[in-house]
């Protein structure tokens, strides 16, 4: 009898490390997560409209129905990208997430401060690879590094009522997020 | 033979101790870094880079992106303020004010996070789109046959969730109590 107990005793204790393993091991075996769903209609290093849920299906569940959104899905291995959205008139965000899901920034049109959300994105390397001078004087250029060096950007323009859908993904049409030359080695 | 029976024995339970653990902590959602107000639950920080293991490997399963925490926050109602289930076939009436926001926006899905289909296509309502009181609070009606005023069909599904996210808020990783984020009260009336 203690016997048996004390083998149920290991295999819960081991059950307990099965379990924490699993957990963290589940983001990287994913092949339905946001990044997988996204891929087939998102080229790479390009803006590319997600079209909008509906009851009849949608790419990701829990997207709210009252934005228009697009995305750019990145890879910086080429060399950093650039990004420039225009601001559509209620409320406009831009929000970056690793391959693996995690949102590592997000940025909306008040906190840019202008018409324009336009912005670059690059892996750390990248970023000291840049001239100091460069860094230090470019106070109005804002610079978002990227854990990953692939991930995805997501760009989402708020329509208030159904009758404004159509001007914010007009909007979002003219966003733009393209491979910029690698910064040359120091 | 003892010995291989035990560690059979070990391992069968070790496989369903873990793998039962992980599921059920994947599907029912978990309590770390959870702001609950009345009915609703916020996770802000999954819009972080400090997201829990437990909601990376939820969201990974689902294939949700969750709000940047520069862009929003998103409330879940899954009950209303006594705890009781939302049913789509009741009446549930949200009532009351949101904490401060540019935008709001409430949406209607099914436990999945799926839309549902209604004849009057809405599938929720946005700050500007809902009709106040002089005050400024507001009341919708959730239902599943028309009601004045706001309504927000719920084509009579079993079971519903509510979300409502504030975009380009102070409410966030900092929010603790229902006093910095007033949340409106979720009350399910009448079930047939």
């Amino acid at each position: 009898m203690i016997r048996w107990l004390l083998w149920l005793l290991a295999g819960a204790l081991l059950g307990g490390i099965v379990h924490l393993v699993a957990v963290l091991v589940l983001p990287r075996t994913a092949t339905q997560d946001a990044y997988s769903r996204l891929t087939p209609i998102a080229p790479v290093n390009t803006v590319a409209a997600v079209p909008q849920p509906a009851p009849q299906g949608e790419v990701m569940p829990f997207m709210d129905p009252a934005f228009a959104s697009a995305v750019c899905r990145y890879d910086l291995t080429e060399g950093p990208i650039k990004l420039s959205v225009p601001v559509s008139a209620a409320y406009t965000s831009v929000s970056f997430y690793t391959r693996r899901g995690v949102a590592y920034y997000a940025i909306n049109d008040r906190s840019a401060g202008r018409r324009l959300i336009e912005l670059e994105l690059m892996t750390t390397d990248q970023r000291g690879r840049l001239p100091e001078e460069e860094d230090v004087t470019a106070a109005d250029r804002l610079i978002v590094e990227s854990p990953t060096s692939t991930g995805l950007i997501m760009l989402r323009a708020l329509a208030p009522e159904p009758g404004l859908m159509p001007a914010a993904r007009a909007v979002l049409n003219t966003a733009t997020c393209r491979q910029q030359p690698m910064p040359a080695e120091r | 033979m003892r010995l291989l029976l035990g560690s059979l024995f070990a391992l069968l339970i070790a496989a369903a101790v873990g793998l039962g653990t992980t599921w059920l902590v994947l599907t029912r959602g978990t309590a770390f870094g959870a702001v609950p107000i009345g009915a609703w639950v916020a996770w802000p920080k999954t819009g972080t880079r400090d997201i829990d293991p437990y909601s990376r490997a939820t969201f990974a399963r689902t294939g949700e992106l969750p709000v940047g925490s520069g862009d929003g926050v998103a409330f879940f109602a899954r009950t209303d303020d006594n705890g009781r289930a939302l049913d789509g076939r009741c009446d549930v009436r949200i009532n009351g004010t949101t904490p401060q926001a540019r935008f709001w926006t409430l949406t209607l899905y099914d436990p999945q996070g799926r839309l549902i289909g209604n004849s009057v296509d809405r599938q929720g309502f946005t700050s500007q789109e809902v009709v106040r009181r002089a005050d400024g609070s507001f009341e919708i009606a959730v239902a599943p046959r028309t009601r004045p005023g706001n309504w927000l069909p719920t084509n009579g599904v079993d079971s519903f969730v509510l979300v409502l996210r504030l975009y380009d808020s102070p409410v966030g990783v900092a929010t603790r109590a229902a006093r910095e984020a007033p949340m409106p009260a979720v009350t399910v009336q009448s079930c047939p």
